[in-house]
């Protein structure tokens, strides 16, 4: 096995201790060992594999752009969502929707746009930050001047100001629940669209802070348990606030080291659970960040600080859906279009996880278009769209 | 009248070809809101996606009917028991839908539903969505209302039976437990409880540190729990939830005497031949705090430093080698000094 895989593969010792941890921890390395073996017995007659499949993934999103089954009703109330994870994994693999159907996502995303300058889950919804954010970042990603004028940047700001709490947290909605999540979104949504201000996040950085745990990694609020997709959002809001001095980085690395799975190759979310690919990008998204910050202290070349050949096996071999397209979780999920994007997001990063040089496993053309990974937006698009709202007028705050 | 019709019937042949039985047998009792005469006097409103919809959701007949009256019924915000009723229907279909659990709030409070019945519905539509947001949100507003938290422990501890790592159950237990803090007495007793049944459930562990955290601080209280926690890594010594909470309680004081109890327990387990990664990492870390605090620097201590990410890097957790590979260069840097043993794959770095 190891001929293929990289480096050697250690499986729990759960030292004859069995709990419902260990239990379901071994299950999923059995099914994985199987996988990883089959592999490389195929590996031995074609040695361009793992493979992208390429096509059954952009195939996948086409057929999810405009139509979902009727197992998305639960998300009927997300569909900004939707469309940011389509236009961000359409982006990754290097597609184009046609001018028509830009316009097509453009003219829906303005059913979504409340008069308050948020964005709804829905036509005829309340306001509400995460699709207020995910809206946006779609907006970005389809990159054209019809869809960068849809946000009335004003209006936003106030629908901001309403959300934030005298602390300098945010809530998600007008009756809300706050986390960390909220000032993620909402110090991304006035980065983008340059109409960040130090009145509109006084005291955030602070807050975020708060949840950092004592394993290292960020919780939603403070005193929760460290999580993956809280510590992205806690971690890149310090970022994006300029205050990431305030992160005790050295603990936050060995806590986000240690959600690289000695046996998989891909992350789990929190300390002792499963694998799942959509961790490839909350989680692995950490590393370039801390690594920049860290050449930039030290003055000296670090490169990465995971396993990135590791985690681009856990998605190639593991988490593309065979039949169909699409990404997965883990081994025997169904696809959906949140691990579509998030798997495709962390493995762009870690194609481009050492700058100027290709770190792509399986053939070469696997490789993604390269990602952002405080924004997590492709990098032209997020690039193109920062400069379109640099140049923008200021407006009345 | 008869276009209805027709919407009825196509559904009930539809849903005998895709639906369960029981489904069916549902389904076939189930009146369409554009079939019920009570409502007719209200004005349906179709979603408005638009001309040229995206990301459309193949919506069944029956949750489309229920979310048209919906938006009719919100756009005159009708506040009655038959938009109770309405409401209760459409959060089943989609219990992720903001707008529908404000609205919800709205018409329990006016109709004056007695908020304990409304904690009954919560409950059983929480049991049913552990996973979602919204359900948590809107059990944490009625029990604001009732200021009373008698049931949230209980309700929470089940869920947690049924679930013990359900991130929203414990995120909420301890909104409970700050909100009404004398609750948190008996915390410690439930904590030991899941940890005992799941010496890896991260989620007890971290609500370990969260009760230690927020009761006055004993130092005699955290020496008792280093012991407990020694007793666990001995039990399960590759177990990272109680290594991460070891490294919770020495952030507590700067106490050297509790230093000295970890450094000494490590050294035994690491000269006992325990090699866990978690055990090796712990031993790194108080090594490189030991040589931080004393001068000259001990070269002998940074060389067993170095011996040790060596080790983790190319033997015990070759996962991490380019992370142990970094540690080791960042001791090298700060000490000046080399380790002797060149063992360390450098091509990542």
């Amino acid at each position: 096995m190891n001929k293929y895989l990289e480096i050697p593969r250690f499986k729990l010792d759960n030292e004859s201790i069995e709990t419902n941890t260990s239990i379901s921890q071994i299950q999923v390395e059995k099914k994985i060992e199987q996988i990883f073996k089959s592999f490389c017995s195929n590996a031995e007659c074609d040695p361009e594999i793992p493979v992208l499949h390429r096509e059954d993934h952009i195939n996948y999103i086409k057929k999810h752009m405009f139509t979902l089954p009727e197992n998305y009703e639960c998300l009927d109330s997300s569909r900004p969502w939707l469309c940011y994870w389509l236009c961000q994994s359409f982006a990754l693999l290097n597609c184009e929707l046609t001018t028509e159907e830009k316009s097509d996502v453009v003219s829906f995303l303005i059913k979504c746009q409340h008069e308050s300058g948020g964005f709804c889950g829905g036509p005829n919804t309340i306001p509400h930050l995460a699709p207020t954010y995910a809206a946006i970042c779609a907006l970005c990603l389809i990159g054209t001047e019809e869809a960068y004028s849809v946000i009335n940047r004003e209006n936003l700001y106030k629908f901001l100001m309403s959300l934030r709490l005298p602390n300098g947290s945010f809530k998600m909605h007008v009756y809300g629940e706050s986390d960390v999540r909220a000032v993620y979104c909402a110090a991304t949504v006035a980065r983008l669209t340059n109409i960040y201000t130090d009145t509109l996040f006084e005291g955030s950085a602070r807050w975020v802070i708060r949840c950092q745990t004592y394993e290292g990694g960020f919780g939603g609020l403070p005193g929760v348990e460290a999580h993956g997709g809280y510590t992205f959002c806690g971690f890149s809001a310090l970022l994006l606030l300029q205050s990431v001095h305030m992160c005790d980085t050295k603990s936050l690395l060995r806590w986000v080291a240690n959600k690289q799975m000695p046996f998989e190759g891909g992350f789990q979310g929190r300390t002792n659970k499963l694998v799942d690919g959509c961790y490839s990008f909350w989680q692995a998204a950490v590393f370039p960040v801390i690594s920049g910050l860290l050449e930039s202290e030290e003055k000296r070349p670090i490169g990465s600080l995971y396993d990135y050949r590791a985690l681009q096996e856990y998605v190639l071999i593991c988490c593309q859906y065979k039949y169909y397209g699409g990404l997965i979780d883990k081994p025997g999920k169904p696809p959906d279009v949140y691990h579509t994007c998030y798997v495709l997001s962390g493995l762009s990063l870690a194609q481009h996880a050492i700058k100027n040089s290709s770190c792509v496993v399986g053939t070469p053309e696997n490789i993604l278009n390269e990602n952002n990974p405080i924004y997590n937006i492709e990098v032209t698009s997020l690039d193109k769209a920062l400069n379109y709202f640099r140049a923008a007028t200021q407006i009345n705050y | 009248m008869d276009d209805k019709n027709q919407r009825t019937l196509s559904v009930s042949s539809d849903s005998y070809e895709s639906s369960s039985s029981s489904e069916n047998e549902e389904l076939s009792s189930y009146i369409f809101y554009c079939n019920r005469p009570e409502w007719s006097d209200v004005q349906p409103i179709l979603q408005d996606d638009g001309p040229t919809p995206v990301v459309r959701v193949a919506y069944s007949r029956k949750f489309s009917d229920v979310y048209d009256y919906l938006r009719g019924v919100l756009a005159t915000g009708e506040k009655s028991e038959r938009t109770l009723e309405l409401v209760t229907t459409a959060l089943k279909l989609n219990p992720a839908n903001q707008t529908v659990w404000n609205y919800r709030l709205d018409i329990v409070l006016y109709l004056k539903v007695d908020l304990h019945v409304e904690l009954q519905y919560v409950s059983n539509m929480i049991r049913k969505f552990i996973k979602n947001y919204q359900v948590w949100h809107y059990r944490k507003n009625i029990v604001k209302i009732l200021n009373d938290p008698s049931a949230e422990l209980e309700f929470t501890a089940e869920i947690l039976d049924m679930d013990p790592k359900s991130y929203h159950a414990w995120q909420y237990r301890q909104w409970v437990l700050r909100k009404f803090s004398h609750l948190i007495e008996k915390e410690m007793e439930f904590v030991d409880k899941l940890i005992s049944q799941d010496i890896m459930n991260n989620s007890a562990w971290n609500q370990r540190h969260f009760v230690i955290n927020n009761l006055a601080y004993d130092s005699n209280k955290i020496v008792k729990e280093l012991q407990y926690t020694f007793d666990k890594i001995v039990i399960l010594s590759k177990n990272e939830s109680s290594w991460n909470y070891l490294k919770g309680l020495l952030l507590f004081k700067d106490n050297k005497i509790l230093e000295n109890k970890v450094r000494d327990f490590c050294t035994k387990l690491y000269n006992d031949g325990n090699r866990s990664v978690h055990l090796i990492a712990c031993l790194i870390d108080m090594l490189d705090a030991d040589i931080k605090s004393t001068e000259p620097k001990n070269i002998a201590k940074v060389k067993f430093a170095l011996k040790l990410c060596s080790d983790l890097a190319n033997v015990y957790d070759p996962i991490r080698c380019s992370y142990w590979t970094y540690i080791c260069s960042d001791i090298e840097k700060t000490y000046n000094i080399k380790g002797d043993d060149n063992k360390i794959d450098n091509n990542d770095i």
